[in-house]
C-alpha cells in the first residue's frame, strides 16, 4: 500500500460529506428513475396479489423461480459487508477503510431485499409470516423448528439485525462531525442519532474495540447464513439438491459475489462521488488479488458438487445434471457461468496493470455477478425440472414471464435506492477511519527513498 | 440560579503536542486523571497525551448476551415443540439436532444485541448534559476537558491558556482568546 497521500481533518470533511451536505441535480434524476422502476414492481406485485402466483413462470413442478434465485443471490451479495469488513477489520489491514461502510450498507439493503423474496414468492406474504413470526396461539399456527424453512428467517434476522447495529455503532463518530457541521433539522437529527458522542478517549477505545468485538461476533453469523440457505436446498431429498458439499460452496459463492460486488460499488462511488483520493488504484488491487483466491475457492467447491453428485447418487441424480449440462435451455447457462465467474475476470485479475485499472475491474466485477446469479439460477431450477416417475403432464421447461423479470431489476433498483439515500443522510465512507489511517501514517526512509508507512500494518 | 459543586472547561488546542504539554500543567496543578478528558475527531493510539488508560467491562456483555439469548431460544424452540407435538418420522418430539440451528442464532443475536448496548453503556452514551464542547474539535482542532470543583476551574483556565490554549469555553458557552 504505498499510494498514501495527505490529506487534513478539514479536507476530509468536506470531501467526505459534500454528497450528504448538498444535493446534485444528478441525485433527483437517479432517485426518480429508481422510484420508478420499484413503482412499477409495486404494481406488478399488486397484480400478483390479485390473480395469483400464475402471472410468474411456475410451471408444473417449478416453484422456485426467479424469486428464490434471487433470494439466494442477494443473501450471497450481503455477504460482502462481513468478508470486507470483519475481516479486514480483525487482520488490521489498512487498505480496508474506505471499504468497509460501503460494504456494510450493502450488506443491510441486499439482506433486506433478499429477505423479501420467499415472503413475496408464497404469494400470501400475510399468511407466511405466521409462519416464522409472530406466534399464533390462538389458531394453533406454530413455526416448525425441525423446518430449514423456518432456520432461514432466524439465520436472516439475526444477521440484518447485527449488521444494521454494527453499521450504526461505526457511524456513530460521523454523526458527531455531520453534526458539528449542520443546522436546522439535519443537526437536530444528526444530533439525536450522535447522541452526544464528543470523542473523549474512553469513546475512541471503546469505539476501536467494538470494531474488532462485533466483527469477531458476527463472523460465525456470517458463516452460519449462507450455510443455513444452502440447507433450504441440501435438507430436501431432492436430487440436485441433497448435497452434502452446498454449505461451503454457498458460503464461498457469496463471498465471491459479495467482493465482486464491493469492487463494483468501489468503482461507482469513486466515479460519481469524485474519491479518487480515497479509494485508490491500490484498493482495486488489494481487492482483485483477494478475488483471485475466492474466484478459484469456489470454483473448486463447484467442481466438487460436479464430481461428487454424480458419483454414488444414482440415476436420478445422474438425470439432474444430464439436464443441466446437456439440455437445452439449462446446457447453456453452465458455461456462461464459467466464463464470467472466473474465464474472463480472474486471468485478467493476475496482471497488476488490469487489478488498478478500475473501469477493468468495475466490469470484470460485474461480470462475476452475472455469473453469480446464473449459478444459482442452474442449481435451484433444473432439479424442479426434472420428470420423476409417474408425472404424466409435462412441460420441459421454466419460462420467466414479465412479473419474474420486472422483480429481479426490482430488486437491483431496491438495493441501489437504498444504498444511495443511505450516501445521501450519512458518509459512505467513514471520516474517522480515514483520519486515523493519516494519524498513524509515516514515512521511513529506505535507502535512497521516502517511503509511506502505517504503525499498525 | 443554583451553584454547581462540580465544573468543566474546556481548552482547544490547534496541535497534539501542545495537548500532551497541557495536560502534564494540569498534572502538575493537581487534576488528577479522570478529571482530564482529551477531545479530538481521530481515535489517537492509547496514551497518546499522557492521559490515564481507560477502565471498562464491555467483554462481560456478550457472555451475558449469550447466555440471555441462549436461554430464549432454548425456551423458544423446546416450548413450540411441546405445544405442538406432531410426531414425525417416529423421531422424538424434541428434536435437539434443528433447535440447534435456532439457539445458535439467537445466542449470537444476544451477544451482538448486549455488546451495542455494552458499547454505548461503558461510552457513557446518550450525553446530552452541559458539557463545554467546539464544533472545531471535528475539523481537527483538538479539546481538552478539565473537570473539578467549580472553585478550581478559573485555576484550570489559566492553565490550559498558559499551555497554549486557542480557545478556553466554560459550560455556559462563554468563550475566552488566548
Amino acid at each position: 500500500m504505498q499510494d498514501r497521500r495527505e490529506l487534513s481533518p478539514t479536507k476530509i470533511n468536506a470531501d467526505l460529506l459534500n454528497f450528504t451536505l448538498k444535493t446534485p441535480l444528478w441525485f433527483w434524476i437517479v432517485a426518480f428513475v429508481l422510484s420508478s422502476i420499484l413503482g412499477v414492481a409495486a404494481i406488478t406485485y399488486i397484480f400478483i396479489l390479485y390473480y395469483g402466483l400464475e402471472l410468474l413462470g411456475y410451471q408444473n413442478t417449478i416453484v422456485w423461480g426467479f424469486l428464490i434465485t434471487n433470494f439466494v443471490f442477494w443473501v450471497g451479495i450481503s455477504h460482502a459487508g462481513v468478508m470486507i469488513s470483519a475481516i479486514l477489520r480483525l487482520s488490521q489491514a489498512e487498505w480496508r477503510r474506505p471499504v468497509t461502510r460501503a460494504a456494510e450498507v450493502m450488506t443491510v439493503f441486499a439482506l433486506a431485499t433478499a429477505a423479501m423474496f420467499p415472503v413475496l414468492h408464497t404469494g400470501r406474504p400475510w399468511r407466511t409470516l405466521y409462519w416464522a413470526f409472530p406466534y399464533d396461539y390462538a389458531r394453533g399456527i406454530f413455526p416448525d423448528v425441525r423446518s430449514a424453512l423456518i432456520w432461514d428467517p432466524s439465520a436472516i434476522f439475526t444477521y440484518l439485525s447485527s449488521s444494521a447495529m454494527f453499521v450504526y455503532v461505526a457511524l456513530i463518530p460521523d454523526l458527531a462531525v455531520a453534526r458539528d457541521m449542520t443546522t436546522g433539522w439535519k443537526h437536530s437529527m444528526y444530533t439525536v442519532l450522535a447522541m452526544g458522542f464528543h470523542g473523549t478517549g474512553r469513546q475512541w477505545k471503546l469505539q476501536t474495540i467494538a470494531g474488532i468485538l462485533l466483527s469477531a461476533l458476527i463472523l460465525p453469523v456470517f458463516v452460519s447464513v449462507h450455510s443455513i440457505v444452502s440447507w433450504d436446498f441440501a435438507m430436501a431429498i431432492l436430487p440436485g439438491y441433497h448435497a452434502t458439499v452446498f454449505p461451503p460452496y454457498f458460503v464461498i459463492g457469496a463471498v465471491h459475489s459479495g467482493v465482486s460486488a464491493v469492487a463494483t460499488l468501489m468503482a461507482i462511488l469513486r466515479k460519481i462521488f469524485h474519491l479518487e483520493d480515497y479509494i485508490t488504484a491500490d484498493h482495486f488491487d488489494a481487492l482483485g488479488r483477494l478475488l483471485i483466491v475466492v474466484a478459484t475457492g469456489w470454483l473448486y467447491f463447484f467442481l466438487l458438487d460436479v464430481f461428487f453428485g454424480p458419483v454414488g447418487e444414482g440415476a436420478t441424480e445422474l438425470a439432474v445434471w444430464n439436464l443441466r449440462f446437456f439440455t437445452f435451455p439449462y446446457s447453456i447457462l453452465i458455461p456462461i457461468m464459467i466464463i464470467t465467474g472466473y474465464l474472463i475476470p480472474v486471468p485478467t485479475w493476475l496482471f497488476r496493470k488490469m487489478r488498478r485499472n478500475v473501469t477493468v475491474m468495475f466490469w470484470t466485477s460485474l461480470c462475476v455477478n452475472v455469473g453469480m446469479w446464473i449459478e444459482r439460477y442452474y442449481i435451484i431450477v433444473p432439479p424442479q425440472s426434472f420428470k420423476e416417475p409417474f408425472t404424466f403432464e409435462w412441460v420441459n421447461a421454466y419460462l420467466p414471464r414479465f412479473a419474474d423479470w420486472i422483480l429481479v431489476i426490482a430488486s437491483f433498483a431496491l438495493v441501489s435506492f437504498g444504498v444511495l439515500i443511505f450516501a445521501k443522510l450519512f458518509p459512505i465512507i467513514p471520516l474517522f477511519d480515514i483520519k486515523e489511517g493519516q494519524v498513524l501514517k509515516q514515512e521511513i526512509r529506505i535507502g535512497r527513498v521516502r517511503v509511506p508507512a502505517v504503525i499498525r500494518e | 440560579m443554583a451553584v454547581r459543586a462540580r465544573d468543566s472547561i474546556l481548552g482547544v488546542f490547534g496541535d497534539p503536542d501542545t495537548v500532551v504539554g497541557a495536560v502534564e500543567g494540569l498534572r502538575n496543578a493537581g487534576f488528577t486523571g479522570s478529571d482530564v478528558k482529551v477531545l479530538s475527531d481521530t481515535p489517537y493510539p492509547e496514551g497518546a497525551f499522557g492521559e490515564t488508560p481507560e477502565r471498562h467491562r464491555l467483554y462481560v456483555f456478550p457472555f451475558m448476551g449469550a447466555i440471555c439469548g441462549f436461554s430464549v431460544a432454548l425456551l423458544l424452540t423446546v416450548a413450540t415443540q411441546l405445544a405442538w407435538p406432531m410426531v414425525t418420522d417416529g423421531k422424538p418430539i424434541i428434536a435437539v439436532p434443528p433447535m440447534v440451528n435456532i439457539m445458535y442464532e439467537g445466542t449470537m443475536l444476544g451477544a451482538i444485541l448486549f455488546t451495542v448496548i455494552g458499547i454505548i453503556f461503558e461510552s457513557r452514551l446518550p450525553d446530552f448534559g452541559p458539557t463545554p464542547y467546539d464544533p472545531r474539535i471535528s475539523q481537527g482542532y483538538l479539546g481538552l476537558l478539565v473537570s473539578g470543583p467549580t472553585s478550581r476551574i478559573d485555576e484550570a483556565a489559566r492553565a490550559l491558556q498558559s499551555a497554549g490554549a486557542i480557545e478556553v469555553v466554560t459550560t455556559d458557552g462563554a468563550r475566552a482568546r488566548a
